[in-house]
């Protein structure tokens, strides 16, 4: 087998090439690294290389292999969104904060993966602590979007995105809070899961808002996909918040036809907001899985409109919460001169994060102060339960809700940078799932401008399983998720 | 003080409690070690680390509230109570607020004039303490010791009830009996174990209103409360007095000086934004888990108290002093069962000679010099008349320090009483022969040297002769 073709491989075929010994983990890891450092320094999608640790680990998996020890995952190459906690490796969250901060533990998914044996070859970009939608808040520049380096891949997990869309690695992590792996994998073309709120352990994941936080994935299909999530998701002692539900195998399920599915289209939105050419392609989409024999059902989101300001509420409340343990007492920056505790603190954070960040602990540290928590963090609260159980209502009538991930493709890099809001509106598909805890998954479904945008698929609570299902018959019946940028052909 | 001046009272206290591991993380919880090594990721608040709560504080919380008659919540939620100080590694404590896990409930303590008053108890909820500053040592920095950050506590919160500062340390103390008779909490001042804050105003009797509070902080021992309280209120007596105003704020007291200072006014104090923490689900408690947990409690002191009245037919104030600790209650119940003698010379040996010796050498009844069964070998000899009340006392002197038995003590020393009439006689006679003026006096009425004769013959017998003896015969020959 060529190693000319490695880096247009999928998980899936790469792991039958390893297990049939027609490559070795080595040449794959090489081949990724070389092309990595060759493409990297324009896309800009890593922010630590993990090198030589890389093929050490590629070597021994070859061991394994040929004495028939490997396990699901051995020698597969992967990279981690640099908010994953990795023992002995930089993890910068994309931050000055963190600039030196080298953790002593694997957050619990590094660990799972490293066992289930995946090659970790780096660690990738992403918006600082994971707010934004365009990858540009990183303290380490921001990311290109490989079907055009001018544009933003999206955020936050814009590195691990752009990074699987440009085959520098076949799949990575990311994380989702308010559409962080779903908008960044519709604007490069990739599909992106972010599963079941309690599915994956938060553990190690550094937080921005712990109420919609969820570790997920980005592949090149759902079937890699669906073989990824199955090493990660399960509960874990230490997040309290994981759930003890079983884990499925989901490579298992994804044959199954999805002749009996039902599938919601929400009216809200078709409202407002939605380009035209978005729109062709959606329905377009639509009809696909309605010729696999799907049904089609018109649902109601009554309260879908109010998920950005309800999200930014209560994410910003939590991410002040969360933020304060940067205090530059313990790890991280530290500002080198003070005269007191006080300035100690506002150096020491005023010099450590970014503009956006700032933004966020101001907004959530008002929305929280004595009289206004009432008005703004309850009613938020409340708000937020009523778009859940919108969410709820609809599942009784249907398996999977379907609609556009993002409202048009890919923007310019700086394009949105001055006007917050504007930025916020580019989520205002995908809060809702983490509003409600719901797991959802974005497929490339067609091309706007020549630019790719997303199928978004939202399930029942732990239904991961109909979305893969319904994501990979999709996939097999178009060729949207196998278009390569011209430039990383 | 003025008697005009009607005081209010209302306590915070917190016990650490006796949970092997942390409230949050599996670090240990023990007191003392190195600085920063008994404090993992999770108490260091390191990024990505998260809180899973110990079920161990939970139920311990639960016993503590059905102890005092308080309704368990079956829903509680944990909520992040946020500021900025460095021995605080998250930047925020997590407490409870809204829906704590115990609330309500009551104490009944005894004034300084013996009659009952009954405290209410507000609430008990749980929290995570924070760690130390250390100021001493790091030339003009400071340095943080975080091995008692996320040790568990149990905050327990009183109604304004309290009217005095003796009545404060009345409840303190009773609050502190519970505590370790449930085994939640080592009771230990000195490590910081038992604490209390305490919320001190005053009124005119004849207002309805309440007047502005001060907030005591950190007062660890019983006798500082007692001061602090004290002083803050003769304190506010003379603002007032002289036409001032109290001003709401939190005071530290300062043992040495014995003074409060003020630490920190109502608008410096922090917002503390306090909501639900994100990372742990609501504490759902079963009442199943609830009853499982009343039927192993111990039983009472209160209840205690009762029963050693009724069946050992105790003073009530004998029966309240052994009954404060699980240990003496048990140690009185251990010789009351080995030996015969009356139920309430038991309890005069064990409130007098037995607690001042503990007392004197500092010791804790489990690490006594005498065991139950020793003490209770002394007793029986006073029982069988084999020595007299008197004499035990310096058995028991000899016991304490290792001498012996009482049995084999009195054999070596000699000490077994004469009981024998005839030789009792002989040094009666010899007595009254060598004090013939005292004898006259006494046959011409002076009655109270009788004292004196019995004195003379206890010289002889180095105490040894029975009292009662002694008392008849003399009375028989002095006639």
């Amino acid at each position: 087998m060529p190693n000319s073709q490695i880096h247009n491989m999928t998980l899936v075929e790469l792991k039958k090439a390893l297990n049939e010994k027609n490559l070795s983990s080595r040449e794959i890891t090489e081949t990724l690294l070389s092309r990595i450092n060759d493409f990297d320094d324009s896309v800009n999608s890593f922010i630590t290389m993990t090198s030589d640790q890389a093929i050490k680990e590629a070597m021994e998996a070859d061991k394994k292999i040929a004495n028939g020890d490997q396990t699901n995952l051995t020698g597969l190459p992967f990279a981690h969104k640099d908010l994953f906690c990795t023992k002995g490796t930089l993890t910068t969250c994309g931050s000055k904060m963190l600039h030196n901060f080298i953790p002593p533990y694997d957050a619990t998914v590094v660990k799972k993966l490293k066992n289930a044996g995946v090659i970790m070859l780096g660690k990738t970009n992403m918006d600082e602590f994971a707010m934004g939608s365009s990858n540009e808040t990183s303290y380490y520049g921001s990311v290109g979007n490989p079907w055009d380096l001018k544009l933003s891949p999206g955020g936050s997990s814009g590195g691990s995105a752009a990074a699987v869309a440009a085959r520098l690695v076949p799949a990575a992590t990311g994380t989702d809070t308010g559409g962080s792996i779903r908008q960044p994998a519709a604007l490069t073309g990739i599909t992106g899961i972010k599963p079941t709120y309690g599915r994956v352990s938060r553990y190690g994941m550094i937080a921005f808002a712990s109420s919609l936080d969820q570790g997920g994935v980005f592949a090149r299909s759902c079937e890699d996909a669906a073989l990824i999530l199955g090493e990660m998701a399960g509960l874990d002692e230490l997040d309290s918040t994981s759930s003890a539900e079983k884990v499925p195998n989901y490579l298992e399920s994804i044959n199954h036809p999805i002749k009996d599915l039902k599938i919601g289209l929400v009216k809200q939105h078709f409202e407002e907001g939605l380009d035209e050419e978005n729109k062709k392609n959606l329905l377009s989409a639509i009809d696909t899985l309605k010729s696999q024999g799907a049904e089609v059902i018109e649902i109601d989101l009554p309260n879908i409109g109010l998920s950005v300001p309800t999200y930014y509420v209560v994410a910003s409340a939590e991410c002040s919460s969360n933020l304060s343990r940067y205090d530059g007492v313990r790890f991280g920056h530290r500002t080198e001169n003070y005269e007191n505790l006080e300035e100690f603190y506002s150096k020491t954070r005023g010099e450590g994060f970014g503009a956006e960040v700032k933004r966020r602990i101001m907004t959530g540290t008002y929305v929280l102060s004595a009289g206004y928590y009432d008005a703004y963090y309850l009613k938020a609260q409340k708000v937020r339960q009523l778009i859940s159980q919108d969410f709820k209502n609809a599942f009784e009538k249907v398996d999977v809700i379907a609609g556009p991930t993002t409202p048009s493709p890919a923007f310019e890099l700086g394009a949105k940078m001055d006007d917050p809001i504007e930025m916020y509106l580019n989520d205002i598909f995908t809060i809702g799932a983490n509003l409600g805890g719901f797991p959802a998954i974005s497929v490339p479904c067609g091309f706007v401008n020549d630019l790719p945008v997303g199928l978004q698929l939202v399930g029942k609570h732990f239904g991961e399983e109909s979305l893969f299902q319904c994501g990979h018959q999709f996939q097999q019946l178009t060729d949207w998720h196998k278009q390569t940028p011209e430039q990383f052909k | 003080m003025s008697s005009q001046w009607e005081v209010v009272i209302g306590l915070e206290i917190h016990a650490q409690l006796a949970a092997k591991s942390k409230i949050f993380s599996g670090a240990s919880s023990s007191y003392g070690g190195e600085p920063n090594t008994q404090a993992c990721l999770v108490d260091l608040g390191y990024p990505g680390t998260l809180p899973v709560l110990n079920q161990k504080a939970i139920e311990m919380a639960i016993r503590f509230g059905l102890a005092v008659g308080a309704e368990i919540s079956t829903r509680s939620i944990f909520a992040r109570k946020n500021y900025f100080y460095p021995d605080l590694p998250k930047g925020y404590q997590i407490s409870q607020l809204d829906l704590p896990i115990v609330v309500g409930g009551q104490m009944s303590i005894l004034n300084n004039d013996g009659e009952e008053r009954i405290i209410g108890i507000t609430r008990a909820h749980l929290e995570e303490d924070a760690g130390k500053s250390i100021h001493e040592g790091f030339d003009d920095s400071s340095g943080i010791d975080l091995n008692r950050a996320g040790t568990p506590l149990l905050e327990i919160v009183s109604e304004p009830d309290i009217s005095s500062a003796s009545e404060a340390v009345a409840y303190m103390k009773k609050i502190h009996s519970i505590v370790r008779y449930l085994g939640i909490c080592d009771g230990n001042m000195q490590e910081g174990s038992f604490r209390c804050d305490a919320n001190v105003s005053i009124k005119p009797f004849s207002q309805d209103k309440l007047g502005t509070r001060t907030e005591l902080k950190n007062l660890n021992s019983f006798k500082f409360v007692e001061k602090a309280i004290q002083h803050e209120v003769m304190r506010q007596i003379e603002v007032i007095e002289d036409g001032g105003e109290i001003i709401q704020e939190t005071r530290l007291y300062d043992s040495d000086l014995d003074e409060t200072r003020p630490m920190r006014s109502k608008e410096e104090a922090n917002d503390y934004r306090y909501f639900p923490d994100p990372d742990l689900l609501p504490v759902i408690i079963d009442k199943d888990f609830i009853n499982e947990i009343k039927d192993s409690l111990p039983e009472l002191p209160s209840i205690k108290k009762e029963r050693f009245i009724e069946s050992y037919k105790l003073k009530s104030t004998d029966a309240e002093v052994l009954t404060t600790s699980k240990q003496l209650a048990d140690f009185y119940e251990e010789v009351k069962k080995l030996t015969e003698i009356d139920a309430q010379i038991v309890a005069n040996w064990l409130i007098g000679d037995y607690t001042a010796a503990l007392n004197k050498d500092d010791l804790d009844i489990v690490d006594s010099k005498i065991s139950a069964s020793d003490l209770a070998g002394l007793l029986n000899k006073i029982a069988d008349q084999t020595i007299s009340g008197k004499i035990a006392k310096e058995v028991f002197d000899a016991m304490w320090k290792g001498e012996g038995s009482a049995e084999v003590i009195i054999e070596k020393k000699g000490l077994v009483q004469i009981t024998d009439d005839s030789e009792i006689e002989n040094i009666v006679n010899q007595v009254i022969e060598n004090n013939p003026s005292q004898v006259k006096d006494y046959l011409e009425g002076k009655s109270q040297l009788l004292g004196y004769f019995v004195g003379q013959i206890m010289k002889e017998t180095k105490g040894k002769a029975n009292p009662q003896k002694v008392n008849e015969i003399l009375k028989k020959k002095l006639i």
